[in-house]
């Protein structure tokens, strides 16, 4: 490695402020950093540091995202092949997966070309070091994505979820919404068709070529949501509870297994990356909002088992991954606690209620965003309270 | 006996090099040296210049703000030189040694007739007033003001601090005389804090309301103490003096000298013999550790010299000296080296409170740890860390915003005038995106001072 850190303390001087490539200096550091931990040493304030840094943290994340977005990768083929009917192909696990790689990995490349060089260029302007956020946002962009997403409305949805919820705000650590759901809301909302209904949730769908007759591509989500308007039992096209908790169903890319998403959950409750606070009072929540409404029982949608809610859709993913963003999520021991269990009911809520928007996570979870700092507001109040209390006590 | 106070939250580092528990005695150095910038938010203003003689407790110079707060010369001698930087601020006192010290001598009341301006008039003239330290802000406590109580922590918890029960073992008589001296200052009561389940002179100590505490570090800290048995609100104040500067304020009302001999561990993991010695305060770095006692180096590889501990102390050069309030020295090896792909490694040797590495399967480790920052500044993004690390009813984060945006009232709020710098210390320590934490506390600090004075 000596030989690499002398070709990079060689060329380094280009980099600098005046050197030949000085306008790229964040772009070099960013790679020099993740090439050599610097020698920087403490010089303020305490001598020794724990060896945790944002990288660590991040690239925790990203080997928790790995076990969804490998079944995400095999599901996509999966979907694909029993949708043209090909019952061979879908029997073979390499095969699956090979397919749903080559579907997949594009919308990864898109939506990490496009993510970091906004980055790169916003650290640049603002000559500060880049940040490791958009490691994370990166991979769950795609991952929050039908599969027949165009790929030019990941740019797109990349370009405004980085520039108009994050860097506006100043950057990764300031941004009040969670830039990986906001990036879906966009495509939600300006291109509505191409993230609802029934056909863009299988590779190939949408064009209809070759599709066994009859088929339907909707996600149980939907079906349930359907019954709502028609009025009658939810028929949830041959799947299973246990289909939902392993992930053999339509839906985007890395939301479908449960089981897969638990996994990385293990993981980010391991190593403390994560809130458990917040994980376990989301699925609190929804297991109790899906109570609630077996309570109330006025239609089909409603009485279906609580813990279904957990296992449909993007709830777990949402959940595990979303909601448990340190930035955008309440900052309070106590405020996680409620903001978790909101987010869990309020998504229930918006399924059940609002059949024009089948999956109510993310706007749930958008939602909640959007409130953390109030909830933290009352926390931080009630500490204040106590204090000056103390002090009239003390009089 | 009171009941024990259990803290949870707070950390240990295990780090290799604890001091053994021999006390070397010390012969009187070449020089001492006094640092002003030991002393937080004070203007010095000289009274002596090159080649003045000196005694043992005669004035070196005053604070410029309040002139009655003078600081003396720990030994007798000759002043050497008045070392300046920048601005002709004033770097240090240089005070060369005599072989045979004399002391100032002062005329000491018996205590019992003794009035609290008597007592406070002989802690001022002398220079141990700068002992005593107010909570809120840290600083040097107001001579004209009376705290509402006296707070002493009888144990420091920071990584390999001293045994101040081991340290200070022949020194009852000076501790309790320290105690009867300082409660002519206040109406209130001494606050003595004990580690829970050691015995040792500390315990016999009278006059006092003993406390036990039980937890990891910062459970030594005052500041963590005040606020478990009688917090500072808006308006009060309460002092504290190091329990190692009772002795020698009492020791200074049995013999009418000023002797600062303190005993301070010299620790760290490139510490040949880590051990205790005896030394006069404000010695060079160099007469408590030779360069022969430092472990050799790697090629390239040097060491850090610390006055204090690895959380709080001061970076001082090998030619340095040892701070007036230290009661420690630690040697830690820098850390400046790249390290190729360090952040994806599983870094067995290092320490971490997160799971994402290994110590925490090692919980009894002692660690070499170096000063690498171990990777960049970035704005807060993790939370709910910094909790875990302060055992008071405070939110760190809030409390650090505001400071950052120039609330005072928030600041107010969110409990500035319970901390000072060393109780957020391992929130430093463990913040990923490697904040200057106790950089912002006392500009946080210094701004309550400027806006409410």
């Amino acid at each position: 490695m000596k030989g690499l850190r002398n070709y990079i303390d060689k060329i380094k001087p280009n980099f600098e402020k005046g050197g030949k490539f000085g306008a790229l200096h964040s772009t070099f550091e960013a790679f020099e950093t993740f090439l050599f931990v610097p020698n920087t040493v403490t010089k303020k304030g305490a001598h020794i540091r724990d060896c945790n840094d944002m990288k660590r943290v991040m690239i925790i994340v990203v080997l928790a995202l790995i076990p969804a977005l490998l079944f995400g990768m095999y599901n996509v083929g999966l979907q694909h092949f029993r949708a043209v009917g090909d019952t061979v192909a879908a029997g073979a696990i390499m095969q699956c997966f090979w397919f749903g790689f080559l579907k997949v990995l594009p919308i990864i490349v898109v939506s990490y070309v496009v993510g970091l060089a906004i980055e790169f260029a916003f650290a640049q302007s603002r000559g500060h070091e880049v940040n490791e956020g958009f490691l994370v946002s990166g991979m769950l962009i795609p991952l929050v994505m039908p599969v027949d997403v165009p790929l030019w409305m990941v740019a797109v949805a990349t370009a405004f979820a980085v520039i108009i919820g994050k860097e506006v705000f100043g950057g990764t650590g300031m941004n009040v919404f969670n830039p990986a759901l906001l990036a879906r809301a966009f495509i939600f909302f300006a291109y509505t068709p191409y993230i609802s209904g029934e056909k863009v949730w299988i590779a190939g769908l949408s064009k209809g070529v070759g599709i066994v007759d009859g088929f339907s591509g909707a996600t149980p989500l939907t079906n349930a949501s359907e019954s709502v308007i028609t009025g009658e039992a939810i028929n949830w096209g041959g799947t299973s509870p246990i289909d939902w908790f392993l992930g053999f169903i339509p839906g985007s890319i890395g939301e479908t297994s449960t089981l897969a998403i638990l996994i990385g959950a293990a993981i980010l409750l391991y190593t403390g990356v994560a809130s458990w606070r917040i994980m376990v009072s989301v699925f609190a929540g929804g297991y109790l909002m899906g109570l609630l409404f077996n309570l109330i029982g006025a239609n089909a949608y409603m009485e279906i088992p609580a813990y279904y809610h957990l296992l449909l859709g993007g709830f777990a993913f949402g959940a595990v991954f979303m909601a448990t963003d340190p930035v955008t999520s309440a900052q309070t021991n106590k405020g996680k606690v409620i903001y978790g269990l909101m987010i869990g009911a309020i998504a229930v809520l918006i399924r059940v209620v609002n059949p024009g928007y089948p999956e109510g996570m993310m706007l749930s979870i958008l939602f909640m965003n959007a409130l953390a700092p109030l909830i933290d507001h009352y926390v931080v109040q009630a500490n204040i309270r106590r204090r000056n209390k103390r002090l009239s006590v003390a009089k | 006996m009171s009941k024990i106070i259990k803290l949870k939250r707070g950390l240990d580092i295990n780090l290799l090099g604890e001091a053994e528990k021999k006390i070397t005695r010390l012969p009187l150095a070449e020089s001492y040296g006094v640092v002003p910038s030991d002393f937080e938010g004070v203007t010095p203003k000289l009274l002596v210049k090159v080649d003045d003689v000196v005694k043992a407790g005669s004035p070196l110079f005053f604070d410029k703000n309040r002139p009655e707060v003078i600081f003396t010369s720990p030994v007798s001698g000759k002043v050497t030189a008045v070392n300046r930087g920048e601005k002709r601020k004033i770097l240090d006192i240089v005070v060369a040694a005599d072989a045979e010290q004399v002391y100032e001598n002062f005329q000491i009341k018996p205590l019992e007739s003794a009035s609290k301006e008597d007592v406070t008039g002989i802690l001022l003239a002398s220079g141990l007033w700068p002992f005593i330290i107010q909570r809120p802000y840290g600083i040097i406590a107001d001579s004209a003001g009376t705290p509402k109580s006296i707070f002493i922590s009888g144990f420091d918890s920071a990584p390999l601090a001293p045994d101040m029960n081991f340290a200070l073992e022949g020194e009852y008589d000076n501790l309790q005389k320290g105690i009867d001296v300082l409660k002519k200052l206040t109406d209130g009561k001494i606050h003595l804090s004990l580690k829970a389940g050691t015995n040792g002179v500390l315990n016999k100590l009278t006059g006092v309301e003993q406390h036990l505490f039980e937890g990891p570090h910062p459970a030594g800290n005052v500041g963590v103490q005040i606020h478990h048995i009688d917090p500072v609100n808006k308006g009060e104040a309460v002092w504290t003096v190091d329990i190692q500067n009772v002795a020698i304020i009492g020791h200074l009302f049995n013999t009418g000298k000023v002797d600062m001999t303190k005993i301070y561990a010299v620790t760290g993991s490139e510490v040949e013999n880590p051990q205790y010695v005896a030394a006069i305060s404000c010695a060079p770095i160099s007469s408590l550790i030779s360069k022969t006692a430092i472990k050799s180096q790697p090629e390239g590889g040097s060491v850090r010299y610390i006055s204090g501990n690895v959380l709080t102390g001061k970076k001082v050069e090998e030619d340095g000296y040892v701070g007036f309030y230290g009661n420690q020295i630690t040697v830690i090896p820098e850390g400046d080296k790249y390290e190729f792909l360090g952040w994806a490694m599983p870094r067995m040797k290092e320490f971490s409170v997160s799971r994402s590495y290994f110590s925490w399967l090692m919980p009894h480790k002692k660690y070499v740890l170096d000063t690498n920052l171990h990777g960049g500044h970035r704005p807060f993004v993790v939370t709910g860390l910094f909790e875990k690390y302060v055992p008071m009813d405070i939110y760190p984060m809030y409390l650090l915003k505001a400071i950052l945006a120039g609330d005072i009232d928030k600041m107010e709020n969110l409990g500035i005038y319970e901390i000072v710098e060393e109780d957020l210390a391992l929130c430093e320590f463990v913040d990923p995106s490697k904040t200057d934490i106790q950089q912002i506390v006392r500009e946080g600090i210094n701004l309550m001072i400027k806006e409410l004075n």
